[in-house]
């Protein structure tokens, strides 16, 4: 079966939601902290890696509201 | 339901009509047979007895009701099914009132993470998706049933028992007007997700309950925003919980909001307890004037389904043969596509023109196609509704991310109604020849249109029967076309090409069918490809005929 770029991505989805599941919340940051040294060590590139943790630390409250909300009309694209 | 003081019938803007109980010729004894009875005067009903009608076939539809649904419930109309409006020669109201649509906007905590693009060319003939409460399109469907002498409405008449037997079918029907025995030769089903049918014959829907619980609340207000689909994940007005709002005409707003799984739905539910919670939406959505409540009612994620959608002489058509979420607009338009399948199947065979195996293919086309919507409504109603922590905590960062990552945004896609390709139906033989070409609509797939540079769209020149496309010289005239005749006297045999019945002098549909002078694609009535052949034989041409025809391949 052919799979694609957001296919394997939502297997990747899936299989965190499960293994999140299966951790339990008292570990859970644990686990995140366990699996994203893996992931490190798999990539081997450092840069790389400091790059996703600023991805990560973005929007984490999500800023609040902005002001183009729910009401305001969208750019007719 | 409907706000203290206003009776379930009692809209703020539809006219709900009262039908009575007719005279009927079984009050008095007679025993006639009738050759279909449909049970559900609702839009898939409506729909099959329309498409019986069309192919020339009577019908008897039954409604336990007095008038039609209470609710807007299933606004959406997909471009397929406005297809099979349009075919039925139908559409006309439904464009003239619906609003119709091609985007969506996706926020998370305020901010817009994803705009929804519908698929949509210059080649279609109908927008992706259209808005129109289901009364209306019960209404326009109605009108159109009272004007087909070949169908007879019976309204405030209950089917309270389906015997079937070796003849046919023996439906107990209760009415106002006193009880009577209706004898048919086959019954669809289509009396909805709480089918009296489907407990009369003892069988049960089988599949998942999620958990996920909805508000569908209608209001009328004097809103300014365009049609579109709003998803809004995390909002202030329903914190931990999802809000989904759609335009319909006449100033009538579609408000959806997930509940908490705390929270008690007999308080939520109370009217008291829908006006706060649908103002604060309101409010959330800059809305500050007045709004009045129409209507409202609460709804459970399910994917159910029977097993098997025909049992001999009574077939399942719509929610009474399946059960899905709402996210994928899948109800309804699902609902019609059934009744378009089964009506010109069934109108084959009950005018002699196919055998009754074709009946056989009804249930793998269109139970999986229902399997189909469960896969994509699980992962849609899982984003919607994340039933665990795992599912929650991912949801969140899928959206976190998608403020400003667009890797993300597709988890946030409603994954909505496309139609379903008939690739594994036993109607569907010829898909080896779908390696010869490197475009155009492949075997089981729904026909694509194309819009003419002489007018019109191409699918306007199909038949009510079987069509075949056939490009280049017109090679099926004399005693080729005669064979096929002979097999569907319907058969519409449309020449493409300078001498044909379509000039189609730029190629626009010769390059999107990847068509040569020869190439034939065969078309079923309900405007799916049976086969198509880069060059036809007319021996594969028959043969897939036939089959369609529910002859056993050799």
């Amino acid at each position: 079966m052919i799979t694609t770029s957001f296919d394997r991505l939502e297997m990747a989805y899936d299989a965190l939601a499960d293994a999140i599941d299966r951790v339990g919340p008292e570990q859970e940051a644990l686990f995140f902290a366990k699996l994203a040294l893996t992931l490190a060590h798999r990539l081997d590139n450092a840069s790389e890696v400091i790059a996703c943790i600023e991805i990560a630390l973005r929007d984490l409250d999500a800023g609040g509201q902005r002001s183009d909300g729910p009401g305001a009309v969208p750019d007719p694209s | 339901m409907r706000p203290a003081g206003r009776g379930p019938l009692q809209s703020l803007y539809f006219e709900y009509p009262t039908f009575d109980a007719p005279d009927v010729p079984e009050h008095s004894g007679a025993s006639l047979n009738h050759r279909v009875a449909i049970v559900g005067a609702g839009p898939i009903g409506l729909t099959a007895a329309l498409t019986l009608a069309r192919h020339g076939i009577a019908s008897v539809v039954l409604d336990a009701k007095t008038s039609f649904n209470d609710g807007s419930r299933a606004i959406c109309i997909a471009r397929s099914s406005m297809q099979i409006l349009d075919r039925l020669g139908v559409a006309q109201p439904f464009l003239a009132k619906a609003l119709g649509w091609l985007h969506g906007s996706t926020f998370y905590r305020g901010r817009v993470i994803y705009r929804l693009e519908m698929p949509h060319s210059a080649h279609d003939k109908f927008l992706p998706m259209y808005n129109l409460q289901q009364q209306y399109i019960e209404q326009y469907l109605h009108d159109a049933a009272v004007r087909d002498p070949l169908i007879e409405m019976r309204w405030a008449s209950e089917v309270t028992d389906t015997r079937p037997d070796d003849q046919g079918v023996t439906l107990h029907v209760a009415s106002t007007k006193g009880d009577y025995k209706l004898k048919v030769d086959y019954v669809l089903a289509a009396d909805g997700a709480r089918s009296g049918v489907r407990s009369q014959m003892g069988l049960r829907l089988k599949g998942e309950n999620y958990e996920g619980r909805y508000v569908i609340a209608d209001v009328r207000m004097q809103h300014d925003y365009p049609t579109e689909r709003r998803a809004l994940f995390e909002p202030k007005s329903n914190p931990g919980g999802t809000v989904l709002i759609h335009k319909q005409p006449d100033d009538i707003w579609r408000i959806d909001y997930q509940l908490r799984d705390d929270e008690d739905e007999s308080v939520a539910v109370g009217e008291v307890e829908i006006r706060r919670r649908v103002g604060a939406i309101i409010a959330e959505i800059g809305h500050d004037k007045e709004w009045e409540l129409e209507w409202w009612s609460i709804y459970k994620a399910n994917t159910l389904c029977l097993d098997d959608y025909r049992h001999g002489r009574v077939i399942f058509v719509g929610d009474s043969a399946h059960i899905v979420p709402i996210f994928g607009v899948r109800g309804l338009n699902n609902g019609l596509a059934d009744a378009y399948d089964i009506g010109w199947k069934l109108a084959y065979v009950l005018s002699g023109h196919a055998n009754e195996t074709l009946l056989d293919s009804y249930s793998p086309e269109r139970r999986g196609a229902t399997l189909d919507v469960f896969a994509n409504a699980t992962k849609s109603t899982r984003f919607m509704t994340p039933a665990t922590r795992g599912l929650k905590l991912m949801r969140d960062a899928a959206l976190s991310l998608s403020i400003s990552h667009d890797f993300a945004k597709r988890f946030a896609d409603p994954r909505q109604m496309t139609p379903y390709t008939y690739a594994n139906s036993p109607l569907t033989l010829a898909t080896s020849e779908d390696r010869e070409f490197v475009a155009g609509p492949r075997s089981g797939a729904a026909c694509i249109n194309c819009n003419l540079a002489s007018g019109g769209h191409l699918l306007d020149h199909a038949g009510i029967g079987f069509t075949a496309l056939v490009f280049g010289e017109h090679l099926l005239t004399g005693a080729l076309g005669d064979a096929l005749y002979k097999l569907d006297p319907q058969i519409t045999l449309l020449g493409i090409g300078p001498a044909g019945d379509l000039a189609d002098t730029d190629r626009t549909i010769a390059d999107a069918f990847d068509a040569k002078p020869g190439t034939v694609y065969l078309l079923r009535p309900d405007l799916h490809v049976a086969g198509r052949w880069r060059q036809f034989g007319i021996e594969q041409l028959i043969t897939a005929l036939k089959t369609c025809l529910g002859e056993p391949s050799i």
